[in-house]
């Protein structure tokens, strides 16, 4: 990227994505029985089906890494923290531990990937932030990973994706809750499946691109989830922040969920507050994509009823904007400020504490 | 009573002409759709029932929140569950709203059990049902042809055997199929349907042969309920970028009973994921809003509610105030009474429109 962009200097990018890791990265952080099994089993390359490496999604043209080239901290550096003046980017791993179905080696990978990001990213840049990673199929493990890693206040987040295997409002994730709750750090629910389950009600979309263009609905579920069965009764003071969610399909999810409420709350007597509340209490929404024409988003922005909503991203490397305008188009100028750093500031605590 | 556009008396000027786009007309008994079908199938049904993707036998799998199924709690004939009496639907909806039109939406097990020739059989007798207990004896009411679109030869048999039928005004189907809705072993039937004149009906569906949600089962009915609108989405998407507007220029879409807030935001992001990925959508020519735009209606039921009503707006506008139809639901918990759907003031225009004029055109009334 050429020109320098002033305009949004300091600001904190809530989701960026480092490289994911190959077995020869994770091997110094395993133990000998793990580092026979990724040999023996041939575990190397697990670059999610949600994100294929050479797709337009995956990577910006400018972006894009040449042959030999590494995704590393010097790379990043060059290619977003510095030109837009970031004070900090949080890394979201979009790690295969996330997905696999093997609760050991998910479990595995996520710890060793976890590891791997603290020597090799945070170590190397002190503008980077982290995500925790983990593997769901096992949340009390998941919980203990949480525990593990949260001395090290430069990982601000617990993060998953946004289709897995169940729901997350079941209880059977609320030990993952309990600890991040504890240790201050949001949830993040990051766009992808682990496609244990068809991505729509009628199967398997022909193409990436509407697969992608499905995604709200993931997110959509796991919100009505969290409400539904009472995550956010529960755990107060616990944000979920939606990573590469797109943002316009919010308000149609917080009228409807509101009215349904009204109508049927008796399911769910543990819902106090109308769900359009607790959305704008408990969600926190990168801006990164924003689907709607600029000249709609001053009316999209009102329609959402919070100025806190919004967190600045860039979603690095992944491809939504070009040049210099990360900042999507058409948002009211108050908004532009505090999304920038304000919001980002009140919704990760652990950012004011080691900056 | 007769709706007005602000509350006066009734006059020949002001009445607001309304067509209801989903009602649902019931059984009075169990049994009351075996008569229409073949003696192999009742049987059939007797012994095995209506096998479907869900746990339990004649119960919907998450219970709702009153009794029948999650009715209006008035909408009881002395006999029979709520909408099975034509009188009283007649009394409480029809002649209560003076309604020009009301389009039947039928439920059931037809499109959606396992046995393709019971779906068949159960489709067609529903159709003959709907003709001999609600259009013919009360001719406002019209008709959706009800096939199943996992066996496309006998759909597009019984859509072209009641085709000529002004009861019927559409081709019903479940939003939630075995492939997603634009995948090409469903076109032999939008073809059909497109080739008739008569739009395709998508109606909000409790049953489904995957999950309903991408990240396993929910809990709860008021989970199940919002992600009725995912199944229209995926609809709309998978039609679109599969191609089929492009194929069938003249195939017209209704959603029914997800709302519709939801759709500009849908358009807006496949409009985004079309400039970046149009390698791999060649068959989809132009900005897949512009598709939907043109070929997709919606309608009103259960409309959202912005806390601020004026909101709701931007929304029709974004829609197309030419897109979207009223409807009530009736008999179902959440009806929309036509006196309180819009909580706010609709110019005009737009609330003639919305309310009858888009239906009567889509639907070939009067």
């Amino acid at each position: 990227m050429d020109a320098v962009v002033s305009n949004i200097a300091g600001a904190i990018d809530v989701d960026v994505h480092p490289a994911v890791p190959r077995r020869a990265d994770l091997l110094p952080f395993l133990d000998d029985v793990w580092r026979e099994t990724m040999l023996a089993r041939d575990i190397d390359v697990l670059d999610l089906t949600s994100y294929p490496p050479n797709a337009p999604l995956s990577a910006r043209p400018d972006w894009r890494l040449a042959p030999g080239e590494a995704r590393d901290p010097q790379r990043m550096a060059r290619d977003v923290l510095d030109p837009f003046g970031l004070r900090h980017a949080i890394l979201n791993c979009l790690s295969g531990g996330l997905v696999v179905y093997n609760e050991h080696i998910g479990t595995t990978l996520c710890r060793a990937t976890n590891d791997w990001i603290a020597k090799s990213w945070l170590d190397a840049d002190p503008r980077l932030r982290a995500s925790i990673v983990v593997s769901l199929v096992n949340p009390e493990t998941a919980a203990e990973e949480v525990e593990r890693l949260a001395h090290d206040k430069r990982f601000v987040q617990v993060m998953t994706l946004a289709a897995g295997e169940l729901p997350l409002g079941r209880k059977v994730f609320w030990p993952i809750y309990r600890a991040a709750e504890r240790h201050g750090l949001p949830i993040a629910i990051h766009a992808g499946s682990g496609y244990r389950h068809a991505t729509t009600q009628s199967g398997y979309p022909s193409t990436l691109a509407e697969d992608y263009a499905g995604q709200p609905q993931s997110f959509a579920s796991q919100i009505v989830s969290l409400i539904a069965e009472g995550v956010f009764a529960k755990f107060p003071t616990l944000r979920f922040v939606l990573l590469e969610s797109g943002v316009t399909w919010l308000p149609s999810l917080m009228w409807r969920m509101s009215k349904d409420w009204r109508g049927v709350r008796t399911e769910v007597p543990w819902v106090k507050q109308p769900p359009a509340w607790l959305m704008r209490e408990h969600l926190r929404v990168a801006c990164q994509p924003l689907d709607a024409p600029p000249d709609e988003v001053a009316r999209i922005v009102e329609h959402l009823g919070s100025d806190e909503m919004l967190l600045f991203a860039t979603d690095y490397p992944h491809w939504h904007f070009d040049g210099g305008d990360a900042l999507p188009r058409g948002l009211p100028d108050g908004l532009r400020r505090k999304m920038l750093v304000e919001n980002a500031l009140a919704t990760y605590p652990r950012l004011e504490a080691t900056t | 009573m007769s709706l007005t556009l602000e509350g006066r008396p009734k006059t020949q000027r002001s009445r607001l002409r309304i067509v209801d786009c989903d009602i649902h007309p019931a059984f009075s008994t169990r049994t009351e759709l075996l008569p229409f079908l073949p003696e192999k199938w009742r049987t059939y049904l007797t012994t095995y029932g209506a096998r479907l993707p869900e746990p339990f036998v004649g119960a919907l799998p998450y219970p709702r929140m009153t009794p029948g199924n999650g009715m209006r709690m008035d909408s009881w004939p002395e006999s029979g569950p709520p909408a099975s009496d034509l009188m009283l639907l007649q009394k409480q909806l029809l002649d209560e709203y003076d309604m020009d039109y009301g389009i039947l939406q039928a439920l059931g097990a037809g499109p959606t059990t396992f046995n393709l020739d019971l779906a068949a059989a159960m489709c067609s007798a529903t159709n003959d049902w709907q003709l001999a207990k609600w259009c013919h004896p009360e001719p406002r009411l019209k008709g959706s042809i009800q096939i199943c679109q996992e066996d496309a030869p006998a759909a597009i048999a019984e859509i072209e055997k009641r085709a000529a039928d002004r009861n019927f005004v559409q081709v019903a189907i479940p939003p939630r199929a075995i492939e997603p809705a634009g995948r090409r072993r469903y076109w032999p039937i939008y073809e059909a349907a497109a080739t008739a004149n008569l739009p395709i009906g998508l109606h909000s569906a409790a049953y489904g042969s995957h999950t309903n949600s991408s990240t396993g089962w929910y809990s709860y009915y008021i989970e199940e309920h919002h992600g009725f609108a995912h199944a229209l989405q995926s609809v709309v998407s998978s039609m679109v970028m599969e191609g089929v507007f492009e194929r069938i220029p003249n195939l017209k879409i209704v959603l029914i009973e997800g709302g519709f807030a939801w759709l500009p935001p849908l358009a807006w992001r496949l409009d985004k994921q079309w400039e970046r990925m149009r390698d791999e959508l060649p068959d989809v020519k132009r900005p897949p809003s512009e598709y939907v735009r043109e070929h997709v209606w919606v309608t009103t039921q259960p409309i959202e509610e912005p806390e601020d009503p004026q909101e709701l707006l931007d929304v029709i506008r974004w829609v197309g105030a030419d897109r979207l139809m009223f409807s009530t639901d009736y008999p179902h918990w959440d009806f929309d009474d036509p006196r309180y759907t819009f909580k706010v003031t609709l110019p005009g225009e737009t609330q003639t429109a919305i309310f009858g004029g888009n239906a009567k055109s889509l639907y070939r009334l009067d």
